[in-house]
């Protein structure tokens, strides 16, 4: 019987987004998917590239919050354009909204967009990412307000609205995972609609569904989110988040 | 040989109402603030800012210098989001032109070169075009692909801030990234190079590599010896950035009666009274004078 918390199980989660992925950029944004990218790394897959979050590429593995011991390369700003409208690289975004088909919005809320209600980053650099390769995203919070039918400014493109805008935006997009504070969901459903995958330990299916705005595929049985293994959690818990900043992140 | 040297004021002197202005850096990081500090004390208005946005559209925001924004984001790294810029969006105050962050670099870049677009995938099926109906898109006459044309974004003038430089304009970085700051003076009619020292043009290379020098006289109009003058965001390896002087800036906005004292304080002052101001916050009462 494992003893993993639910950040614990959140960070596994992230991480499995990662497995197979092969010598591309993991580009993480968060506590959780940061912490996930570097147990990725550290087990099941040691060949991705990562960054101090700045303009350096770390190898090896390091604590969240300290600066990595040995460097591999150089990757400022420009070439992580250069990189990602290659490909190589897959990322995880934390959107403020997200619907059915992958919408994802981490620029501004409300119904007339010269005149936001809540004013957040802008679309930083989701309308590339999500047209150029593989995105996940990470949602800490699931809620309705979060898994919206539909979202106010699309930042990250989805399934529908690029088939509506023709076959380059719909060449390379790839939408991988959503991880939440509950569960793990996929596009695996009718038209690539958002599928319930697992849902983490001690949450329900209709649990997950009372929080979330729009109808879930479901493909029968749903079943729990992996727990970590032994060695995934001494990895988590002793060599990258000693510190336990996972917790602060994921509510209890 | 020419001397390019400038300050701050002589550079606000030569732009004008209604310009275009890109800034350099990126969100909270080598910003031209001591520039940006000298356009709010300016009587420019109706600008269009072009930036990796951080405190410097925040701060023109809030001074009502700003009609248009064109940018892919506005944060402040270690807050995520700038109060002023928020509260100009909601107030609906700016016109808002977002772009991802990808074609902000592929717009510098056609105008660098010349060019009236340059074709890319990004943006496509987002926001960025419904929100924007003067974007188009280009058929390949190649294959025959359709995707979209990203203006070139020219400009009337760029203000970047670089670690050194020489008094002629050859300008170097010496932390970890040039962000866009090259692309933002070869897109512009005149460049503006802020710095934290101007040195002897032979002292550029003695400690760094040639390759650190990436922006040259013949892209830079004037040289604006500005120590301390990315203040409060960070400029490496020079200084970190001032998370103390961000978190009271941001702290100030909320409130009107605490942003008039911030105002007072840092900002209806000129530069050299910003950055005693400054001094004397950091230091510890005691030690004051």
């Amino acid at each position: 019987m494992s003893d993993a918390t639910r950040a614990e199980v959140c960070v596994l989660a992230c991480a499995e987004a990662w497995r197979d992925a092969g010598e591309v950029l993991a580009s993480p944004t968060g506590v959780v998917p940061t912490i996930g990218a570097r147990l990725a790394r550290a087990s099941f897959a040691p060949d991705l590239l990562l960054t101090d979050g700045e303009a350096l590429l770390a190898a090896g593995v390091w604590p969240v919050g300290s600066r990595p011991s040995a460097i591999e390369g150089w990757m400022p700003y420009r070439t992580v354009f250069d990189l990602l409208w290659s490909g190589r690289r897959h990322v995880m975004m934390m959107p403020s909204q997200i619907d059915r088909y992958g919408n994802a919005n981490i620029s501004c809320i409300g119904a007339d967009y010269r005149r936001p209600t809540t004013q957040l980053l802008g679309v930083r650099g989701a309308p590339g990412n999500t047209v150029n390769h593989p995105t996940s995203y990470w949602v800490p919070r699931h809620t309705p307000r979060a898994f919206v039918s539909s979202v106010d400014m699309v930042s990250g493109v989805g399934y529908d609205s690029a088939a509506a805008a023709g076959p380059e935006s719909e060449r390379f997009l790839d939408l991988r995972r959503v991880v939440t504070g509950l569960a793990v969901l996929d596009f695996g459903g009718p038209d690539h609609a958002m599928r319930l995958v697992s849902v983490h330990p001690g949450i329900t299916v209709e649990q997950v569904e009372a929080v979330t705005d729009f109808a879930l595929a479901k493909d029968g049985e749903v079943p729990q989110t992996r727990l970590p293994s032994d060695e995934e959690l001494r990895l988590i818990r002793e060599v990258i988040d000693p510190g336990a900043a996972r917790e602060r992140e994921v509510q209890p | 040989m020419p001397d390019k040297q400038m300050t701050e004021d002589q550079v606000v002197a030569e732009l004008r109402s209604g310009m275009t202005i890109g800034i350099g850096g990126w969100g909270s990081r080598r910003k031209p603030m001591s520039l940006v500090r000298a356009i709010l004390r300016s009587d420019l208005r109706e600008l269009t800012i072009v930036s990796y946005g951080g405190p410097d559209v925040g701060l023109l925001c809030a001074a009502g210098k700003v009609a248009r924004l064109v940018y892919g984001f506005v944060s402040l790294d270690s807050i995520a989001l700038d109060p002023h810029f928020r509260a100009a969006r909601e107030a609906g105050a700016i016109e808002s032109i977002e772009y991802d962050e990808g074609m902000l670099y592929w717009g510098l870049y056609a105008a660098a070169c010349r060019l009236p677009f340059l074709p890319t995938r990004a943006g496509l099926g987002s926001g960025v075009v419904s929100t924007n109906p003067a974007l188009r898109t280009v058929v390949s006459p190649y294959g025959g692909e359709t995707l979209l044309a990203m203006p070139a974004l020219p400009l009337d003038a760029a203000l970047v801030h670089l670690n050194r430089a020489d008094a002629r304009g050859n300008a170097q970085y010496l932390g970890p990234d040039l962000y866009f700051d090259d692309l933002f003076c070869m897109a512009a009619e005149r460049a503006y190079v802020s710095c934290e020292r101007v040195l002897d043009t032979e002292e550029l290379v003695a400690n760094a590599h040639p390759a650190t020098l990436r922006i040259n006289r013949s892209m830079v109009r004037g040289v604006v010896p500005a120590p301390n003058g990315a203040h409060f965001t960070s400029c490496a390896p020079d200084y970190d950035r001032d998370e103390a002087f961000q978190r009271a800036y941001v702290e100030a906005a909320g409130d009107s009666e605490r942003w008039s004292a911030f105002k007072a304080s840092y900002l209806d002052v000129d530069e050299a009274g910003y950055q005693a101001a400054v001094k004397a916050t950091a230091e510890p009462a005691g030690a004051r004078a």
